[in-house]
């Protein structure tokens, strides 16, 4: 199957410290992946990256075969909503609007607005498009950020710690709408929450300098131990206590 | 109070006719382009323009007087010392990822000192606090037409660029991912704003000028829902502290400027505190 993205030997620093060395990956098409690893181990650097926002000192990144610059344009992006004015005046129809973003356009059009009304539908937000985007719960926010970059109608969607700042249900909610969208595109999360994380995604790229790449049904303690440094208590979701009692398959 | 409005129908006091216009008018600008740097925030940004506005007031005087440059006229170095310093701060705040304060205060600050050491090599009085505090009687018949032009040009800009500037204020990487030139947008709403100041420091002057750009969107932003709304209120309070600071201050003969700067500052403080209080009192 065609590779979405594609990092080949990649180098980077801020300074002359190393953030990641010899990165190699390969994102196939319809892929749901998690980039996961230690504050400061690089992850937001590799979404930089792949968005062209930064370019590696060395190696090449392709994105639906294309430079990452020219492939924004079919890239879905969600940052996170805690970098936002938490006191800036918008509806949830001007956020998600602000997908529509064109590099040669004036004003929305009709079009534009059935698209943004669209995506809000799509994560169940459709009901708020009035509110004030300040309003509203962390995970009500992240939802329409996500419509915001759905009503871009990208091919690969990009998410910068989705579950940050959320409790658990909202992060269930949030992964069955992912899962749903993942139908129709491939999807790349940036997490630093291993555990949840593993119950949906297809497979898991661990970032601290290096990268490893692991399908999620092999991951050990062993692996989060070395890439971590330290122990950690794994979470599995594979499993569920009977009334009988624990049975592991 | 009626004696401000008989003021206004005679002949004798037209200035204060004017005054009553251009604050109406560059409410206008002031009110909409004030929201943008209040919700972008860089009042601090725009301090840095209006300040080094000095500078070009300084040397365009210094021209006129010592080399005999007719055209050379303050209002023409205002505007170009404001636009060179809005490119100027603007780049810097781009592109400095360290000390971009300290390079911001020290334009600031020379902007400044260049105007008076300018006067002072130039032969002649010159009422600093005129520039500095503003003095309504300095409008004239022109400056109004300078505020028009402006306020269309404000307006068709915001008209036209809207989704660009509120995705250049509210998320800029975002919508530099959409395709959008957003370094662009940022130095052109830094141009206006540039623009903008220079135009009211005839009414408040350099310092204040600031005051009055900020607070009427950050009274406004307590009630707006969305930005346009935010806009309006700007536009309308500012209208209304630059008008009861003008009827205040010449019922009691004081400074047109300092009137209006005090009365929108206690009003915004007293606001902030009644917010304050009403919060802890319900929560």
């Amino acid at each position: 199957m065609a590779s979405d993205i594609v990092l080949r030997d990649i180098h980077f620093s801020y300074t002359t410290l190393p953030i990641l060395q010899q990165v190699n990956i390969s994102i196939r098409s319809g892929e749901f992946a998690s980039i996961v690893g230690p504050n400061g181990g690089g992850k937001t650097t590799l979404l930089k990256l792949i968005l062209g926002l930064i370019s590696p000192d060395q190696g090449e990144i392709r994105v639906l075969d294309q430079s990452p610059v020219q492939a924004r344009e079919k890239i879905g992006y969600m940052p996170q909503y805690a970098h936002l004015d938490l006191n800036f005046p918008a509806s949830v129809m001007d956020v998600a609007l602000m997908g529509r973003l064109k590099k040669f356009a004036f004003r929305y059009n009709k079009r534009d607005r059935e698209l943004a009304k669209e995506a809000l539908d799509r994560v169940d937000m459709a009901d708020y498009s009035r509110h004030g985007f300040h309003q509203l719960s962390g995970g009500q926010k992240q939802r329409v950020l996500i419509a915001r970059a759905l009503c871009s109608q990208p091919r690969i969607l990009l998410l910068d710690e989705p579950t940050a700042n959320v409790d658990h249900e909202t992060e269930e909610n949030l992964f069955s709408i992912l899962k749903e969208l993942n139908r129709e595109m491939t999807i790349l999360l940036v997490s630093h929450d291993l555990g949840f994380v593993s119950q949906y995604v297809k497979s898991v790229i661990c970032v601290n300098r290096t990268v490893l790449i692991h399908p999620t049904s092999h991951i050990e303690g062993s692996m989060i131990k070395d890439i971590y440094k330290g122990d950690f208590k794994m979470v599995r979701h594979d499993h569920r206590c009977t009334e009988g009692g624990h049975i592991h398959d | 109070m009626i004696d401000f409005f008989t003021a206004l129908a005679d002949p004798d006091q037209q200035f204060l006719l004017y005054a009553v216009i251009m604050g109406g008018l560059s409410a206008v600008a002031f009110g909409v382009i004030g929201t943008f740097v209040t919700i972008k925030r860089i009042g601090y940004l725009a301090g840095a323009i209006s300040h080094s506005v000095f500078g070009g007031i300084g040397l365009a005087l210094y021209l006129q007087v010592v080399y005999g440059i007719r055209w050379m006229h303050p209002v023409v170095g205002a505007v170009m010392a404001a636009v060179l310093s809005a490119l100027v701060v603007g780049l810097v705040s781009l592109h400095a990822k360290e000390r971009e304060d300290t390079i911001i205060g020290t334009l600031w600050a020379v902007g400044m000192a260049c105007g008076i050491l300018f006067m002072d090599r130039t032969p002649g009085y010159f009422n600093l606090g005129s520039y500095l505090f503003g003095d309504i009687l300095l409008i004239s018949r022109t400056d109004l037409f300078f505020v028009i032009g402006l306020d269309i040009v404000v307006l068709g800009v915001i008209f036209l660029f809207f989704n660009q500037f509120f995705g250049v204020c509210f998320d800029s990487e975002f919508t530099l991912l959409r395709g959008v030139n957003t370094s662009f947008f940022y130095l052109f709403l830094l141009l206006l704003t540039a623009l903008t100041v220079v135009l009211m420091v005839r009414i408040v002057g350099i310092v204040l000028v600031i005051a009055l750009m900020t607070i009427p969107p950050a009274i406004a932003g307590f009630y707006a829902g969305n930005l346009k709304q935010m806009m309006l209120g700007a536009v309308l309070i500012c209208m209304a502290f630059t008008w009861t600071g003008l009827g205040v201050s010449y019922h009691y003969s004081l400074s047109s400027g300092p009137t209006i700067i005090v009365l929108a500052g206690v009003v915004y403080l007293g606001l902030l505190a009644v917010r304050h209080w009403r919060k802890k009192s319900t929560g």
